[in-house]
């Protein structure tokens, strides 16, 4: 590792750094945005179920590369602009939450939202404060996923020119120097652990009742 | 868009070195060639892990952290490693393979140990019964009622190592990435947007040859959905679904 380099370019990797955070962490909450009411109507309809789950699988085969590619034609954005990664990867964390939204409502004990009907809750209110509390473990692990995908992901957007920890990787590979495709390597990782950390912290918060020890 | 669509249907570009078939015989090749040496490794790997219950709390750490790895940057760092030490064709071939394998490996292996150490105790108690040895319980019972979620996570390592491979033509290799790359450094976006629909359309195309493999090779008897199995946990499906994220 040459240290010195890194010092002599800290204030660009920082840069670098704050651009692959934002690019990373804007579609992970817009997707969990989308998904939880499409994941709401998977599970309460039946019939739409199977219809964006299959929409989800097909979306979700696509290589980022290849969406990250096409998406500035079909949206007529400039193919430098950062936007369309931050579309393909919110549309990537919708097709993996979709169906994990709605698999986690359908794990709900039935007798629990039959409880919650029976004490007057409205479909809308139980879906709410009762079914969507109980499900956030499950959400939280594939949010957990897509989030540290999508800080992977977010650098393979350097080879369309968008700046990112990615720059690291092709700046190592023009210079034929290890030092910033470590650092790069590393500064991912990192920030991958980071968005782990928080939304592991985030699902112990909300859900105090799965550390209840049962009084004996 | 439609500068894409003319760039496909010209004949011209289908054929020669650089064209359409050439470019897919030499995606196919990497894709395939990585997908058998991690099939090599991770399947008896998992079968074991799967049938003896050790290291799974090691192997699903180590899956993990290689979700979070950026495989861009695994590739240009063994890449480059290639060009100082290896020689001739290995030297750019052989760490692009060594990537697409690391990549393929945990979804087929995490999948293959989690569908074993999901089978039902009372089938392998059964097995047992019969007089089966632990390792025909393994062959005859666990690897086939686990074969669903061992093809659910072929599939993933196929999206990954496809995807994988189109990054790699950063690094001079051939596939469809050369398209968009060199696309890309030609500003030529038709170029581009007919390798990405290309790319695409291998994903998808060979997602569903695979799926309908996968359909003949499960057992009829574990197809239906009325049978009572114990399902994984939630989470744990969570996780063996989102093995592949698309793209790397």
């Amino acid at each position: 590792m040459n240290w010195e380099w890194l010092q002599r370019n800290a204030q660009q990797i920082l840069t670098w750094t704050l651009d692959h955070v934002a690019l990373a962490a804007a579609p992970t909450l817009l997707g969990l945005l989308l998904a939880l009411p499409l994941g709401a109507i998977a599970h309460r309809y039946r019939w739409s179920y199977g219809t964006l789950i299959t929409l989800a699988g097909l979306l979700y085969t696509i290589p980022s590369i290849a969406l990250f590619v096409v998406l500035p034609g079909l949206l007529g954005t400039r193919i430098l602009n950062p936007v369309n990664v931050v579309i393909a990867l919110t549309l990537f964390t919708l097709a993996l939450l979709v169906r994990v939204v709605a698999d986690a409502l359908g794990a709900v004990p039935p007798l629990v939202v039959a409880s919650a009907t029976a004490m007057g809750y409205q479909p809308l209110r139980s879906l709410l404060t009762v079914q969507l509390p109980l499900a956030i473990p499950v959400i939280g692990a594939g949010l957990r996923v897509a989030a540290v995908s999508n800080v992977s992901m977010v650098s393979v957007a350097v080879l369309l020119g968008i700046p990112q920890l990615g720059q690291l990787f092709i700046v190592g590979f023009q210079l034929d120097f290890f030092t910033p495709i470590i650092a790069g390597i590393v500064l991912c990782l990192l920030l991958a652990g980071i968005f782990d950390t928080i939304i592991l912290l985030g699902v112990r918060l909300s859900t105090p009742w799965t550390r209840a020890v049962p009084g004996r | 868009m439609s500068g894409a669509w003319t760039w496909l249907t010209d004949p011209a570009n289908w054929a020669g070195p650089n064209g359409v078939w050439t470019r897919l015989l030499q995606h196919l090749w990497y894709t395939l060639l990585s997908l058998a040496i991690a099939l090599v490794i991770a399947l008896p790997l998992g079968a074991v892990i799967g049938h003896t219950g050790r290291f799974t709390g090691l192997v699903s750490g180590v899956a993990n952290a290689l979700r979070a790895l950026p495989s861009l940057g695994l590739l240009i760092l063994l890449a480059l490693w290639g060009l100082h030490t290896l020689k001739g064709d290995l030297a750019l071939l052989g760490p692009v393979i060594a990537v697409l394998v690391i990549l393929a490996v945990p979804p087929i292996l995490s999948n293959t140990y989690a569908g074993i150490a999901n089978v039902d105790p009372a089938t392998r108690d059964a097995a047992r019964g019969m007089g089966m040895t632990g390792t025909q319980v393994l062959i005859k019972v666990e690897l086939p009622v686990a074969m669903p979620l061992i093809f659910s996570g072929l599939r993933s390592a196929f999206l990954q190592v496809v995807a994988t491979a189109t990054i790699a033509a950063v690094v001079s290799l051939g596939g469809f990435g050369r398209y968009v790359v060199d696309g890309l450094a030609r500003l030529d976006y038709p170029v581009m947007v007919a390798g990405a629909f290309l790319v695409g359309v291998l994903a998808v195309v060979g997602d569903r040859i695979l799926a309908v493999i996968g359909h003949y090779v499960v057992s009829p008897g574990l197809t239906g959905r009325t049978a009572r199995r114990p399902s994984a946990t939630a989470a744990d499906l969570v996780v063996a679904r989102a093995d592949g994220a698309a793209g790397g």
